[in-house]
């Protein structure tokens, strides 16, 4: 075995079995009783239900001039609801080891519940008065809000914080995706609690819930336990509508000067739609140019020959309504101008010349058998359940999916490298980096 | 035997006492956890090089953990040498004299695996998670760089700046990761976990390839290692798959023991104030020199988990209900305990005023708290509510294999065994209320702590520009 390896590694001859995770997992649709439609993954190992859901409608509904208030509800949907104040709802919580999480999204409000089994129905109940009967109560409120403008406030001479922004801000300047779901010291004091309901009251509905379950439970129990939670909710949401759009800013770059001795790298431009045939081309080479190994090109070359940057990568990232690329690094001052004009260049150099057969070849092998470690565990499996399903990719997809990595040819990866790598990057830094400015626009 | 090292809700201070080798740090799970549920059968071996290895089966995915823990961290590191442990780690990865540098990574990545590695103060640790069936190659491998590692200056030299940038990414461009540095260097008289991880920049700037590989040399073997396997194998196939691997290892005749400069009794109440221009929001923080399990009498490492708990964990503790939610003077507050360390550990507080508030406005009303509860104890329903959630991790630590090798090698590299892991629920189930008070009489004593505040620095900038970077800001005695 180890000779076969030494032999081969690095070759295509690397014959590897790929056990597909669909083998050790059975997606059931089930509907519940009051017609909420779901999946359920059933799995007795461990006594536990894990709940993943998503409504349509995250930050993009926050009112004008009020980002942050989505984010603002997801803070303090724990904080009482119902009879019970945000003391007694955390005692409940505490008492059996019940773990409500909720968040936001550009596009989605999100969420997660934990628990053993013996205590699932109060959790589902805890589930169903966040959603339908949050409180929001003036001390809560005015509590979570000031939690929220500590972290805000540091965030203003954070690096990272600063660079992200600006990003955003200049990608998308007349849209809801350029401002940051958790909002900004200017705008999270302007928001009322009237506007926690009425985004409570337009976003929680039931035609844009996705839900997946994994646990111990049979279909029966898992509709009921469904209902419990969401069977309270409003039929319809009330969402504003959301334009489709492009980012603006391509081929420039904005340096924001903050006295930090290491540089913060932001970088992107337009990707693929997640529904473009030409998608898993692009996941494909973006693995290969930026991806999470340690073998990605920008690995190689900004880390590990030339030890400019502890990590460096870059993702396909896409929404409803846009699509990208982005990534990002953190460099020392004096060397951030030549780590920029590398990942430039390997930018370049992908959108012109595309991958090469080996790297295509272990790039599939790669994407094709990780994907077994991201459904390893009931909550992981319950996530993921809810992205297939946001994506509209099929209960079939997890199947499907390998076949549709090895349909990718040299040629279709070098064509729609160029595709995504040819346009162009909008860049911000933010730090002190040697010889390095703005561009003019 | 807790990974959790994050206090309060929003704005959460993270105690990082690990590094990674690559940035996404926390890969693997964060949670507490236990083996709590019959059933579980965990195995434990020795080979004959007297590696041991512990198996964790968990069937639902066709996929391992495989995890080889050395004991080994920066508390070994010769004086003048910080950061040598961590540096070691990183290079590591720079290939053997069988499989040159990128062969190993690039089979894991072609069988769809992930790697990481990691350094605290007492281990350093590397792992694959993988398809189960590759789990005998994954052995090989790192059987392979146990002893083959071969380094140049070619990779050595910019690998030296890699670290150099994680320094600057995780402590100097974070000045609460620098306030946690400077709390630890105060509060360690004589041990060396007053000396970070990463390494203080001047001597990482000067570690060599000789140092390196002469540390190399003096601890890495079978005889020093424990390898976790959890996931999709039967314990004997492990077994058979780590005899032929690991097992053709020749022990290391010469690794001594660990005994590190132990802390003299603790006598005077420390504090500290580091101002940083980028301070947006003050903090304070707070850590006590009290036992790790390993050092701990029965029950008492239990007690100051509970007490951790009732203290300080979630929006029901003590402190987040006084500071944040009834007095309005704090925006977090929240409590920790490692007991997961080979020497003296810590037990901390920490939190952030609210506008307008001081920070010893803030610590008088935190040292309220504690005084109350030494003075009054605990109830019975904080103590139930308290056991009862700790215990809970323990099971739900089950759905996630990485967090249970995680958990398993942690708890053998600071002196606990397979046994005591499994019966960590039992232990915590027996904890009374009573212990819990004394805990928190015996070890929060101020004269056993030591006290940060973290500040905005409002010199003006002309005098700023003569310091080289702000890692020569001041660090100064408060009182």
């Amino acid at each position: 075995m180890m000779r076969l390896l030494t032999l081969a590694a690095g070759a295509a001859a690397l014959a590897l079995v790929h056990v597909l995770p669909a083998q050790a997992m059975t997606i059931e649709p089930i509907v519940s009783p009051s017609g909420i439609k779901a999946w359920l993954v059933r799995e007795q190992a461990v006594p536990l239900v894990a709940l993943n859901y998503a409504f349509q409608g995250g930050s993009t509904q926050d009112p004008a001039g009020k980002s942050g208030a989505a984010n603002l509800v997801a803070d303090t949907l724990d904080e009482g609801a119902g009879e019970l104040d945000g003391k007694a709802f955390h005692e409940k919580m505490e008492r059996h080891a019940i773990e409500l999480s909720f968040g936001v999204g550009r596009d989605t409000f999100h969420g997660s519940l934990r628990v053993l089994n013996e205590h699932r129905d109060e959790a589902f109940d805890l589930l169903r008065l966040a959603l339908s009967q949050p409180r929001f109560d003036a001390d809560a409120v005015e509590r979570v809000r000031a939690q929220e403008m500590s972290g805000l406030q540091r965030d203003t001479t954070n690096p990272n914080s600063i660079a992200g922004r600006e990003w955003w801000r200049t990608a998308f300047p007349d849209h809801p995706y350029g401002l940051e779901s958790k909002g900004s010291v200017e705008t999270v004091p302007a928001i009322t609690a009237a506007d926690l309901r009425d985004y409570a009251r337009r976003v929680f509905g039931r035609d844009g819930l996705t839900v997946s379950i994994v646990g111990d439970v049979d279909a029966k129990t898992a509709g009921e336990l469904i209902d419990r939670a969401f069977g309270a909710l409003p039929e319809k949401n009330d969402l504003k509508p959301v334009a489709d759009v492009k980012p603006a800013g391509l081929g420039r770059r904005i340096v924001t000067e903050v006295n930090v001795p290491q540089a913060v790298v932001t970088f992107g431009s337009l990707g693929i739609a997640r529904d473009d045939p030409d998608f898993i081309a692009g996941y494909i080479d973006n693995h290969i140019l930026g991806g999470g190994t340690f073998s990605s090109r920008l690995y190689r070359e900004v880390r590990e020959k030339r030890g400019l940057a502890y990590g460096v990568s870059e993702n396909l990232v896409w929404f409803k309504h846009a699509a990208l690329y982005l990534g990002g690094t953190a460099t020392r001052a004096d060397r951030t101008a030549e780590a920029l004009s590398i990942i430039e260049a390997e930018t370049r150099r992908m959108a012109e010349d595309g991958p090469t057969a080996d790297e295509l070849a272990a790039a599939k092998d790669y994407l094709k058998g990780a994907y077994a470690l991201s459904l390893d565990t009931s909550s992981k499996i319950a996530q993921q359940l809810t992205q297939i399903q946001l994506d509209k990719l099929g209960i079939d997809y997890i199947q499907r999916r390998g076949a549709m990595i090895d349909g990718v040819t040299l040629a279709d990866a070098k064509r729609v490298a160029k595709r995504l790598y040819g346009n162009g990057m909008l860049v911000t830094v933010a730090g002190r980096p040697k010889g390095l400015a703005s561009s003019t626009q | 035997m807790n990974f959790t090292k994050t206090v309060s809700r929003a704005g959460a201070v993270a105690f990082v006492t690990a590094l990674s080798f690559a940035m996404a740090p926390a890969a693997l799970g964060a949670d507490k956890s236990g083996a709590d549920k019959p059933g579980l059968t965990v195995s434990n071996f020795k080979l004959a090089n007297g590696l041991e290895l512990v198996v964790i089966p968990d069937h639902r995915a066709p996929v391992v953990t495989h995890m080889i823990w050395y004991k080994v961290g920066a508390a070994d590191e010769t004086a003048g040498k910080s950061g040598l442990a961590h540096f070691l780690e990183h290079l590591m990865f720079k290939g053997t004299a069988k499989h040159p540098i990128g062969e190993f990574s690039g089979v894991v990545a072609r069988m769809g695996g992930q790697e990481n590695a990691f350094t605290s103060s007492d281990y350093t640790g590397y792992y694959q998670r993988v398809p189960s069936e590759q789990l005998k190659v994954a052995m090989a491998f790192e059987a392979d760089r146990m002893t083959g590692l071969v380094l140049t200056d070619a990779v050595v030299l910019p690998e030296r700046d890699v670290i150099l940038e994680e320094r600057n990414q995780r402590m100097e461009n974070n000045p609460r990761a620098r306030l946690g540095e400077q709390i630890d260097a105060a509060l360690f008289l004589n041990s060396p976990y007053g000396r970070p991880v990463i390494g203080w920049r001047h001597e990482m700037e000067g570690l060599t390839k000789d140092d390196a590989i002469g540390f190399y040399r003096r601890f890495y073997g079978p005889n020093d290692a424990v390898v976790v396997v959890a996931g999709d194998v039967e314990p004997k196939e492990a077994l058979a798959y780590a005899e032929e691997t690991y097992g053709k290892v020749r022990p290391r005749a010469d690794i001594a023991p660990r005994n590190r400069p132990q802390e003299p009794p603790p006598a005077a109440v420390r504090s500290l104030t580091l101002a940083d221009p980028r301070v947006e929001q003050p903090m304070m923080q707070r850590s006590y020199l009290v036992p790790s399990f390993r050092l701990a009498k029965p029950g008492e490492s239990e007690a100051l988990e509970v007490l951790a708990h009732i203290l300080g964990t979630g929006s029901n503790s003590r402190l987040y209900r006084a500071l944040v939610v009834d007095k309005h003077i704090a925006v977090s507050a929240g409590a920790f305990y490692d007991s997961s360390a080979y020497d003296m550990s810590k037990f901390g507080i920490a939190g952030a005023p609210a506008k307008d508030v001081s920070l010893p406005e803030f610590e008088r009303a935190a040292d309220a708290v504690i005084a109350s509860l030494i003075d009054k104890g605990v109830t019975d329903d904080e103590l139930d509510r308290a056991k009862s959630r700790l215990i809970a991790d323990a099971i739900y630590a089950q759905d996630n294999q990485a967090t249970m090798a995680r958990w398993y090698g942690q708890a053998l590299m600071t002196g606990a065994t397979v046994d005591d892991v499994q019966k960590w629920p039992e232990r915590i189930r027996a904890v009374t209320a009573a212990q819990v008070q004394n805990a928190a009489r015996l070890w929060l004593d101020r004269k056993r702590s030591v006290t940060g505040y973290l500040i905005k620095d409002e010199t003006p900038a002309m005098d700023k520009a003569e310091q080289a970077a702000p890692a020569a800001a001041k660090a100064e005695k408060r009182s």
